[in-house]
Parts: structure tokens; sequence; C-alpha cells
């Protein structure tokens, strides 16, 4: 795929908007990639999860299930249920898929908040494609660099609990979080979960707990009517969250 | 510890979440119902990580630092302060806390 027509083809504003997401997410994957190798688990972790995963939230679940003792199985469980909010995405930027079966297996692996975000914002097909393709391979190669780069300073950490960096897991988490937030309905299920998930950890084994927390779900209530629609202005909100962000 | 066979299970569940869409999208739809619930457990499951993780460690309390710097970063957060400075200021709140001697 050929940058420069994708770069014609969008307005200016949109490029700056994916440069602004690509410098954020670069810094929560330097983050990801410190806090895994300092956390004790060897370099080629992190950066595998980045290249063949490629999705932030499970990628920061699965490790930290790991890092708390919890079992390979509860981490890949906790990340896979994460990562279900992509199949939505899925059919939402089906149209932007169209065409060639090699360009629709590739183009499916760039699928992640952002680029289906980005997507939604453009009205023209041709425009959709492109602000699709360009965030979503600019994303997977920042995002790539910064892991490594994170891991291989992680690894020259020495007394991590003296810096303070157990705090900069759940840190990450929570501003990665918050901007979902909003709705009330969605936070009386979280707030639900985190308590059931709290109260469990004593007794269950490491990763379970978080599991558990799906109870909360009981509580996410109905969609209002006509929710599927603004699903992608809340989308273009959150992006919009995050570039305020590293303003 | 994070065996391969766990990166790869992660990745090729996750593949086809993404994959579904576009491979299906002519012959089905998906429910408001289910849109939603999907987006709601996301959530669910991050704030869980943020509780356990900012309050336990192994099957116990983590003490009294490491929530104090998710606070601090929580509320930097929702004051809109760039990323960066959410994650260090958590971090650093922690380390002074353990540095004064606060568990």
């Amino acid at each position: 795929m050929n940058m420069r027509p994708l770069l014609r083809t969008l307005e200016r504003a949109t490029v700056r908007d994916i440069a602004l997401v690509c410098l954020a997410d670069a810094l929560v994957g330097a983050s990801f990639g410190a806090i895994s190798v300092s956390g004790g688990l060897p370099l080629w972790v992190p950066v595998a999860l980045s290249a063949l995963v490629f999705a932030g939230g499970s990628q920061f679940a699965a490790v930290g299930v790991v890092l708390s003792g919890g079992g390979a199985l509860a981490a890949v469980a906790t990340g896979l249920v994460l990562n279900a909010r992509l199949l939505p995405f899925g059919f939402t930027v089906a149209d932007v898929l169209d065409g060639p079966r090699w360009r629709r297996l590739l183009g499916a692996q760039l699928l992640t908040d952002e680029t289906a975000a980005f997507a939604l914002q453009q009205n023209e097909p041709r425009r959709r494609r492109a602000a699709y393709w360009l965030c979503g391979i600019a994303l997977y190669v920042v995002w790539n660099v910064s892991v490594l780069l994170g891991a291989i300073a992680g690894g020259l950490i020495g007394d991590t609990d003296a810096l303070g960096l157990d705090a900069a897991f759940p840190a990450v988490l929570l501003a990665l979080v918050l901007p979902s937030l909003s709705d009330r309905r969605t936070r009386t299920a979280a707030v639900v979960g985190a308590v059931v998930a709290v109260a469990a950890t004593p007794f269950l084994p490491a990763g379970l707990p978080v599991l558990l927390a799906l109870v909360g779900l009981l509580f996410a209530g109905r969609p209002e009517a006509g929710e599927s629609t603004r699903k992608a202005a809340d989308d273009a909100h959150a992006v919009n969250g995050e570039k305020e962000a590293v303003r | 510890m994070m065996p391969l066979y766990a990166v790869l299970l992660l990745a090729v569940g996750t593949y086809a979440f993404r994959l579904a869409g576009p491979l299906l999208s002519g012959r089905l739809a998906l429910s408001d119902r289910l849109r939603h619930l999907l987006a709601v457990a996301a959530a669910v499951l991050l704030v869980a990580l943020v509780a356990t993780g900012a309050l336990t460690q192994g099957h116990g309390f983590a003490g009294w630092a490491r929530p104090a710097g998710v606070l601090v970063a929580g509320v930097l957060a929702l004051r809109r302060a760039p990323f960066p400075l959410v994650v260090i200021a958590g971090a650093a709140t922690t380390a002074l806390l353990r540095l004064c001697g606060v568990g």
C-alpha cells in the first residue's frame, strides 16, 4: 500500500489528528514494554504480543494477570473478552475492507478502536478507506517500535518497587478507560465488577477475580434507542479526548 | 509466566474477532443489545484490572502507597492532564510514600 495517495486523499487536519493519536499511543506502548520487562517478563513477550495481538488494552490486561501471579489461560481469557469489542467494529467498517482477499486479511489485523474511529469520521468511501489504512499502518509501526524501545529501557531499571512502577500499570489502564465511563450504566456495571473482583481476590486463584467482575454486566441495562448510530460519534469523541491528552 | 502458546491463542482469537465483521457483514448483523454488552464488558474488565492492580498483591492488600499513587493518576486523568504526566505522577507519588516509610 502506497502512503502518498492516502495522504493526498485526506484533509490536512485528519492527517495531523492521526499523527497525534500515534504519538499518544507511542507513550502507551513504551510504558507497556517497560512495565512488562521491569515486572519480570522476557523481552520477547511484550514484543510478540504487540506484533501478533496488536491491541493495547488486552496486552496490558494479559500481562497484568500474569504479573499478579495468574495463569496463562486466565490471561488469555481476559484479553479475549476485552477484544470481543472489536467484533462490532469489524461489522461497522466492513465496507472499508472490501476488495481483494489479501487486503481484507491484512486490513483486519489493523482494526483497533482508533482506526475504526478515524474511518467512521469520514463520510466519503474513498476517504474512509484512506483514513483507515493510514491510521492502521502508522499505528502498527509506531506501536511496535515504541513497545520494543520501552522493553529495552525496562530491562535497565533496577528496583522497580522503589520507583513506584507497580502503580504505573493500573494508572495507565485508568487513563485509558476513563473516557468510556461517562455512560452511567457502564459506570455502575464497572463499579460492581471491581468490588466483586477485589472482594474475591483473597479466595480465588489470581486472574479469576478479574473475570468474575463480569457479573457487573447484570447492571449494564439495555441499549438506548439509536445507540449504535451514536456509537460512532462516541468513538470519535474518545479519539479527540486522546488528542487533548497529548497536547 | 506467559508461554508462547498463550500469546498465540490470544493473537488468533483476537484476529478472529477482527475478521468476522469483514467476512460476515453481508450475511448477518449484530443486535444493539450484543454491541452494548461487548462495550460494557470491556470497560468492566479494565476497571476490575485497575482496582485489583491498585489494591491487591497476591491474595492480600498491596499497602497504601500503590493505591495512593493510582488515585493521584486518576485525578490528573480526570482533569485531562497529559498522559506522561498522569503516569509519572502516579509512580512518583507511590515512590515518595515508600521513601517516607509508607508500605
